[in-house]
């Protein structure tokens, strides 16, 4: 306890008790998100090693750093570690566990024992993969694509699915307690048109959780069945179909993608709007569309097997519908541009981060109706094309969303400051990185480039060492972080209870808050980003002079 | 290391240059949005930035209604078009032109086995003439694979247990990549190799200069008498134990159950593997499987050999 700031030490959720037994049986909402950052740090530094020699194995057309055998499952094992063990639980697991029972004014979540509970689940999906890890991988792809998955691999399948089938049941866990939470516990005066933007992503999210999840988990099973007593449901010599597997599988993980980005977008709704000093534009709209995105999430699966052999109508269908989402999605990126306008803007680090958010959102979501757009979609479907769009959306739009909001509730999570120098500094370095690491991913996509190759034609190789070369800034980028967030728990300055003069309840109480997150019940008399009302104004505001003479 | 950057491949069949098209299209109206979104941020950041003295004054409410209507009416126009030109050439894309030249491939762990017409087969490389459009109907022996000829633009997954097809026309000659597109196992990445396309002059000193083995046709023929199918389906107007085979390609068939196929490749390939599942009226079930002991080039044999009973027929060829 480093408390000469302190004059009276404040008891909050984390100087409550210090024992590990405090920690691991703990059903404090707010304990159980940080557990949550911890595994989830991890297994992000699992993937993001297995990245970086896929990354370093591309730097030359040949096999040279390591073989097929290897490369092939060390893309696995950064496709399932980064998607069902980082992407999956990051906002929604840390962020939303943390902020929710805040934003809505509760002392904890519906169901605080199914939250531990969810957490003790994801940690066995998590042994599970790292015992595949050293017993030797697995070598099928995130995908698991039958029969290959089912019948001709001989790596670890089962156990990785069963990781994965487990994953999903934390999913599931954490996502009951958020709709329940969300409709039952919020504060006396908080209706739905007043919760923070936030709460509404993370709301349609769960509802994508639970609808979608038993679907993997049906699949998996199906696999499992498949290749452990030859129950013929996949493989053509045992009387199944390929296709269908296809057709399982991105049921759950179209929407999964969803599950993905939506959370992120409520927390870059979140910081705009604070450090524009703005409420949201078009909040209804923003809100809706989330929930737009999450129903019609559920009908474009299809547009991943164009060139699969289902019915060329059925790919009409799926291309069309794809589009559909195409709208919601540009709602928003105009609301929060127009959030903009008119604003009193700073920027500090979850403002660069959420600024650059929408950049490359952007870049995502028009790449998104590349392969959306039938035609094209058979050229580079299957290419680095379709690598490019999805790390757009997945890396460009949610990690730096995530990133945005660890730095935006730092202060809240854990009463410090973090260094703003250092911050800015590597929010830019990821931005240029990223950029760098897979732009020229899009060209080597439309010049032919299949994905999953160790090996490839020289000609392909300049674009692949710049894509190398950025992976590398990109590294060192996250490496940041890391670095001077575990410092500013030691060193850095005590934060107040409202550091960015934000609207939100979380922000009405202490930094880091109390175990019961409120001292009596909060009543909410405004609507969710009202300044004005909520924020006093110490300083003198040059802007609301201006009012008066505009 | 070529040091050269390439941002599109190189344009060899008659849909490259129109699916390239509808690319620029595309990328067009990407960097005209991106370049949108990005000076507006930009803008606005600078001049609405904190402690910067500009006009506050609250929005006027009133259009903001309007503004949502025009930024989801605008890009719904946009998409639409995207979808509608996309769906024109992938409707193109999906029907084969009459006449076209069918070559037979079979994909496996790990290497592509294309076989001719005329009999010459070859291991991941093809030869094509140019200028005459060229079907592939393809299947895989063991898990999904997918043909892919990037300077064609176009792509189509390989399954086992199921024909596909895929066409395309060449325009120019010269030598281009084949890829396997999707993930097989550990040789994926080697699962390729080089088409030629050729002059069609070329093309036929090719096809005589390499020894042709049996053509499918003769090849079925023999698979046929080894596998003594003849001893039921013996064809002609005599009722044998099983159903005649002449003049049977294309046609209509009844089943025992009341419905009607028609007797195209997939009918032909699944009687033979699995015959119990459709029983022709006027039959019994009595056919055993050839699952596992025919392999899908002696199915395609067998497959060839029947449509060119129906080929011949009028001429009074007996099987």
């Amino acid at each position: 306890m480093s408390s000469e700031a302190v004059k009276a030490p404040r008891r909050h959720y984390l100087n409550e008790s210090y024992s590990a037994r405090s920690w691991l049986l703990t059903t404090d909402h707010k304990r159980i998100g940080i557990l949550y950052l911890l595994s989830i740090t991890f297994f992000f530094i699992i993937g993001g090693l297995a990245a970086t020699i896929v990354r370093l194995e591309l730097m030359t057309p040949e096999g040279d750093l390591v073989q097929a055998e290897t490369y092939n499952k060390l893309f696995t094992l950064h496709g399932v570690a980064m998607v069902f063990l980082f992407l999956v639980p990051s906002i929604p697991a840390v962020l939303g566990n943390f902020l929710i029972p805040l934003m809505v004014g509760a002392r904890d979540m519906a169901f605080p024992k199914l939250n531990l509970a969810s957490w003790y689940v994801f940690s066995i999906a998590g042994l599970f993969v790292l015992y595949v890890t050293f017993a030797g991988g697995v070598d099928t792809g995130w995908t698991f694509y039958a029969p290959y998955s089912s019948t001709y691999s001989n790596t670890h399948v089962m156990a990785t699915g069963l990781g994965v089938f487990v994953a999903g049941f934390s999913s599931i866990m954490t996502a009951i307690n958020i709709i329940v939470t969300v409709h039952k516990m919020r504060a006396p005066g908080l209706t739905w048109h007043r919760m923070p933007l936030f709460v509404w992503s993370l709301y349609a999210t769960s509802l994508i959780i639970i609808l979608g999840t038993p679907v993997l988990a049906i699949t998996i099973l199906l696999i499992a069945a498949e290749r452990a007593f030859q129950v013929g449901i996949f493989d053509p010599r045992l009387g199944g179909d390929p296709v269908l597997f296809q057709h399982l599988f991105w049921f759950y993980s179209h929407p999964a993608v969803y599950i993905m980005i939506l959370p992120g977008m409520g927390v870059v709704s979140e910081i705009i709007s604070c450090f524009s000093r703005k409420r949201p534009f078009g909040y209804t709209f923003i809100a809706y569309s989330s929930l737009a995105i999450a129903v019609f999430g559920f009908l474009v699966w299809g547009h991943h097997m164009f060139v699969s052999g289902q019915s060329v109508y059925a790919g009409l269908v799926f291309s069309l519908l794809s589009f559909s989402v195409a709208i919601p999605s540009a709602v928003k990126v105009f609301n929060w541009t127009a959030t903009l306008y008119k604003g009193s803007i700073s920027f500090e680090t979850p403002m660069l981060y959420a600024l650059g958010f929408i950049g490359l959102f952007t870049l995502g979501g028009l790449t998104g109706m590349y392969v959306a757009t039938l035609a094209v979609d058979v050229h580079v479907h299957d290419t680095y094309f379709v690598i490019a769009h999805f790390h757009y959306i997945m890396v460009g739009g949610m990690v730096m969303a995530y990133l945005g909001g660890i730095h935006y509730w730092w202060p809240k999570m854990t009463g410090r400051m973090y260094p703003e120098g250092w911050a800015r500094f590597s929010a830019i370095l990821i931005f240029v990185g990223f950029n760098l690491t897979f732009f020229p991913q899009y060209i080597l996509g439309y010049l032919g480039m299949p994905r999953r190759y160790h090996v490839y034609p020289e000609e392909f190789q300049v674009l692949n060492v710049m894509s190398s070369a950025g992976a590398s800034i990109l590294a060192i980028g996250y490496f940041f972080p890391l670095t001077y967030l575990l410092w500013s728990l030691k060193y850095g300055k005590e934060a107040p209870s409202n550091p960015w003069k934000a609207t939100g309840l979380e922000w009405q109480t202490g930094s880091p808050p109390p175990a019961h997150n409120f001292h009596g019940q909060p009543v909410v008399k405004h609507e969710a980003y009202d300044y004005e009302a909520l924020v006093p104004q110490e300083e003198p505001q040059p802007e609301r002079e201006e009012v008066k003479v505009g | 290391m070529n040091t050269e950057i390439q941002f599109q491949p190189e344009q060899a069949s008659t849909l490259a240059p129109r699916v390239d098209a509808l690319y620029y299209y595309l990328t067009g109206v990407s960097v005209f949005m991106t370049l949108l979104i990005a000076t507006l941020i930009v803008f606005f950041a600078i001049r609405y930035r904190r402690g910067n003295k500009v006009d506050r004054s609250p929005l006027d409410l009133r259009y903001q209604k309007w503004m949502e209507v025009i930024w989801i009416a605008v890009p719904l126009v946009i998409v639409l078009s995207f979808f509608g030109w996309g769906a024109w050439l992938y409707l193109e894309q999906a029907r084969p032109p009459l006449g076209a030249l069918e070559i037979q491939v079979t994909g496996k762990q790990w290497m592509w086995k294309f076989q001719h017409p005329q009999g010459n087969s070859e291991i991941n490389d093809l030869h094509v003439p140019v200028g005459r459009p060229i079907k592939l109907t393809m299947i895989s022996e063991d898990v999904i694979h997918s043909m892919y000829f990037p300077a064609f633009r176009v792509k189509h997954d390989v399954l086992p247990g199921r024909y596909t097809g895929l066409w395309f026309e060449a325009t120019r000659t010269g030598q281009y990549h084949l890829f396997c597109a999707e993930y097989c196992g550990a040789g994926h990445a080697v699962m390729k190799g080089t088409v030629t396309v050729m002059e069609p002059s070329d093309y036929e000193a090719w096809l005589s200069g390499r020894v042709p083995d049996q053509t499918p046709v003769e090849a079925g023929k023999a698979l046929f008498e080894e596998m003594r199918c003849a001893s039921c389906h013996q064809g002609g107007g005599t009722q044998g134990r099983g159903p005649s085979l002449v003049n049977l390609f294309g046609k209509e068939v009844r089943l025992k159950d009341g419905r009607t196929v028609i007797a195209n490749e997939e009918y032909l390939r699944e009687s033979i593997l699995t015959p119990a599942a459709k029983v022709v009226v006027g039959y019994e079930p009595i056919m055993p499987t050839f699952q596992g002991q025919i392999s899908e080039e002696g199915v395609r044999d067998l497959i060839a050999y029947i449509k060119s009973l129906a080929e011949s027929a009028p001429t009074g060829e007996e099987p």
